[in-house]
């Protein structure tokens, strides 16, 4: 695809000459920039920083996008995955954003990519050293439904206040007979600041911490950039007698038959029909691309003929 | 203003003050990392790596302290011109650029507050050598243990004991950069 102005070198592809590199402003991304380099300092503290109206609505990723923006660099290769697909509108659209904005190569293999721009997943292939994980974050603070007030949950974590995310947890337990909170779990980041993982499954959850990659999170509504260094220790809460327990789908992958990976339900149907598929699409591909088959997945061959 | 204070910027901002980023931002997230960084020539006695941090990060909305022999005329005119930032005593300064004995006494530096641990300077401390050896690291972004030469290791123990708050570190010498945030903790040798 080209574009107006476009400009194609021997190096390598341009961006599009209409737009700065990578859309935002110098100075704008100075500004980001340098709020990601203090939440890199404060680890699970959420900065505040000033969100720019992007192309797209709030709630598509609009700090993601803010926060890679500022991260890409032209050698970049980006992946960009919604909910575990790379093939969704939100995934298809960033990825074709920071194409043309940026000209970075972009891809779906999880080990191919150096920046991975995420909306609720981590993906399934361990992540490296060499890596940035950009969360796409709807609401930051893990006490705003607790308490709606800014200056009393700046408070809170001031003074590390953390009662009433343990109060909720009980009330999950009491009413429940276990904690019900599947997504969006909440975790405390070296013994110090509760973080809001993002609307991450709480199979997810253990990833976030001792990982090798940077992990950057940006709300763009919200106005917040938060940050994980890597091998950062990141808990989930929990009680000692319900201790956290990461959950799926008690099933294996239909197409790939993993056992081990988030699964998304599927109906097939109007007549209860459903299957259970690998939430992480290149996870999915790659292993059936290797061989593996679910109990009603069709050989990677046949699949393509 | 001298002529070569406009001189020396850099010739691509957007990509190589994105790729001078990722060197701070990985040296940030690794402490003790060394990277480097360059695409700017600044006047001396700047080297090529802290003046690529001063363009990547400082403008005209960061206050930024010039210590030492770092505060010539032709240092402030070219931070003036590219960069723009308000030059202003340490007390009031959000980034810092020094020797290590000019930057000092490091208690005038804003820390940030309790509500707002952001609100802290960073310090741009050039070195006259820069190498993984030395004062033992540990922490967020260390996977077991570093070592980085620091010019001494009681002031950022005494930095690190205030978290959340306390004051971050980058370490320049030529085009190379390290960074200490204030999580590391740090152990002489």
């Amino acid at each position: 695809m080209t574009f107006e102005g476009e400009n194609m070198s021997l190096q390598g592809r341009k961006h599009d000459a209409a737009y700065n590199f990578a859309y935002l402003d110098e100075q704008t991304k100075r500004m980001i920039r340098r709020a990601i380099l203090k939440g890199l300092a404060i680890p699970g503290y959420q900065v505040p920083f000033a969100s720019r109206e992007m192309p797209m609505p709030y709630g598509w990723g609009t700090g993601g996008v803010q926060v890679s923006a500022a991260t890409l660099t032209p050698d970049d290769t980006l992946k960009v995955i919604d909910q575990g697909a790379d093939d969704t509108t939100n995934a298809v659209s960033i990825r074709k954003f920071f194409e043309r904005t940026a000209g970075v190569a972009t891809t779906e293999a999880t080990d191919a990519a150096t920046v991975i721009q995420t909306r609720h997943r981590i993906p399934e292939a361990p992540l490296t050293e060499d890596q940035v994980l950009v969360y796409q974050v709807p609401i930051p603070e893990p006490l705003r439904f607790l308490e709606p007030r800014e200056t009393e949950t700046r408070k809170m974590h001031s003074l590390g206040e953390y009662g009433l995310m343990h109060v909720k947890l009980y009330e999950d337990i009491s009413r429940h007979g276990a904690i019900a909170t599947s997504y969006a779990y909440p975790v405390k980041v070296e013994g110090g600041y509760v973080m809001d993982p993002s609307p991450i499954p709480k199979f997810d959850n253990p990833k976030l911490s001792d990982c090798p990659a940077i992990q950057l999170f940006g709300a763009g509504r919200e106005q917040r950039i938060y940050a994980l260094p890597p091998y950062t220790r990141v808990a989930s809460l929990d009680f000692e007698d319900h201790p956290f327990e990461p959950s799926k789908a008690d099933h294996p992958c239909d197409l790939c038959g993993s056992q081990g990976s988030y699964l998304d339900e599927v109906i097939t149907d109007d007549r209860g029909g459903r299957i259970f598929v690998c939430s992480d699409t290149d996870y999915c591909r790659t292993r059936r691309e290797a061989g593996h088959t679910g109990p009603q997945g069709a050989p990677d061959a046949e699949a393509r003929s | 203003m001298h002529a070569q204070a406009l001189e020396g910027g850099f010739t691509d901002a957007p990509t190589q003050a994105a790729q001078a980023f990722r060197a701070a931002m990985s040296a940030m997230a690794r402490p003790g990392r060394i990277e480097s960084a360059d695409g700017v020539a600044p006047p001396a006695p700047v080297s090529p790596a802290a003046g690529a941090l001063l363009l990547t990060l400082c403008d005209p909305e960061t206050p930024l302290h010039l210590a030492g022999d770092h505060d010539t005329p032709e240092v402030r005119d070219w931070v003036t011109f590219h960069a723009g930032a308000p030059l202003v005593g340490a007390e009031a300064a959000q980034f810092a650029l020094g020797t290590w004995a000019a930057v000092a006494p490091l208690d005038v530096y804003a820390i940030g507050t309790p509500e707002y641990p952001d609100r802290s300077a960073t310090l741009i401390v050039e070195v006259a050598h820069l190498v993984a050896e030395g004062a033992r690291l540990t922490g967020p972004g260390l996977c077991g243990a570093a070592e980085l030469s620091l010019p001494e290791t009681e002031a950022f123990r005494r930095n690190a004991a205030l978290f959340p708050l306390g004051l971050d570190f980058f370490f320049t010498h030529g085009t190379r950069l390290a960074a200490l945030p204030r999580t590391t903790r740090v152990e002489g040798t």
